[in-house]
């Protein structure tokens, strides 16, 4: 089996009952229908990958060179496109053909999924680092939610890299390994994963076969 | 049932139950469920006082309170679980609150619910 991937987008969480009764949370995924943009191969590009392109964008948005692209191979433009690694090229792939959810995964797949996280602005050490807070008797003041100290004595006199201090959190490129396809909606083009994704509803996902898989009890 | 998005709305309809019927806190109930045993199906019955309902849509649990050999025992069950075969409405109770937890502090005569008439 080639692991394969598709581009989709996160539509939120809900939960459905799985056929012994249990309740599953999951979250809802449109993928697709995504379109194959062009393929590449080893022969020709040094890497075998299929370029996908999801979610249509008005033509007036895109820029002539990267309309050329789309008109070459006869789609409408598109939002999001990016490339998948795939081991080899499976047989029918050829730039212009549709991808639907069910030519990719089917139900109990392991995936992963590999999204934007929510942006949560500049954040203390506390927030952003797990730091434990100061405590809040005692005589403090002043000084509840600070890192401490963070430099060294007169050897070496200064902050050694990596230090960890306040800044902006959230929206970086976050994979989440080993999810659970717990159901697929063929006509809607929906995945239900078991458990959450990464980002924000409406946020662009990329959805891969698992790399490392794992065997689920 | 309603939601903001309609994409989810209709996952959730195509899960939901419609087929049961509509009770209210302080009935008695007798719920069926289905116990899978190995690989054989059966019903166990759990009648008891529903204390509590929790609506939220699709994840709506209710509460039912009985007492086994004098000892309280409490069941919560989600409201469209597919394990729910069937709920028989013993009785129609009247109270006045909307969780009637107060029913755990109390044994005998004073944990009675008054039938509501109709």
């Amino acid at each position: 089996m080639i692991k394969q991937g598709i581009l989709g987008k996160k539509v939120g969480m809900t939960q459905i009952f799985d056929d012994k009764g249990n309740r599953v949370p999951v979250t809802v995924i449109k993928a697709g229908p995504n379109v194959v943009l062009d393929v590449k191969t080893s022969d020709k590009h040094g890497y075998t990958a299929v370029q996908l392109g999801f979610d249509d964008q008005r033509e007036q948005r895109i820029n002539k060179p990267d309309l050329g692209k789309f008109l070459k191979v006869d789609v409408t433009p598109k939002k999001f496109i990016k490339e998948i690694r795939v081991d080899e090229i499976p047989e029918d792939y050829k730039a212009g053909k549709e991808l639907t959810v069910s030519d990719v995964f089917k139900v109990g797949d392991p995936i992963d999924v590999t999204g934007y996280s929510k942006g949560k602005g500049f954040q203390g050490v506390i927030k952003r680092y797990h730091f434990s807070s100061s405590v809040s008797t005692h005589g403090t003041h002043e000084f509840f939610r600070h890192g401490g100290s963070v430099g060294t004595s007169l050897d070496p006199s200064r902050i050694i890299k990596g230090q960890k201090m306040p800044g902006r959190m959230g929206n970086k490129k976050v994979t989440i390994q080993n999810l659970k396809i717990a159901a697929i909606d063929k006509d809607e083009n929906l995945i239900m994963v078991r458990g959450s994704v990464p980002g924000h509803q409406n946020g662009y996902l990329v959805i891969r076969y698992a790399a490392k898989k794992r065997v689920y009890i | 049932m309603s939601r903001v998005n309609p994409v989810l709305g209709k996952i959730e309809e195509k899960y939901s139950r419609q087929d049961l019927p509509d009770f209210r806190v302080g009935d008695t109930l007798r719920v069926h469920a289905k116990i899978k045993e190995g690989n054989r199906e059966r019903i166990q019955v759990f009648e008891g006082v529903c204390i509590r309902k929790r609506n939220r849509g699709i994840s709506s649990t209710f509460t039912v309170r009985k007492m086994s050999y004098g000892i309280g025992v409490e069941k919560i069950f989600p409201v469209h679980s597919p394990v729910i075969d069937t709920i028989e409405i013993r009785m129609r109770g009247k109270v006045r609150r909307a969780k009637l937890y107060y029913l755990r502090q109390r044994r005998g005569r004073s944990a009675r619910i008054k039938s509501k008439k109709y």
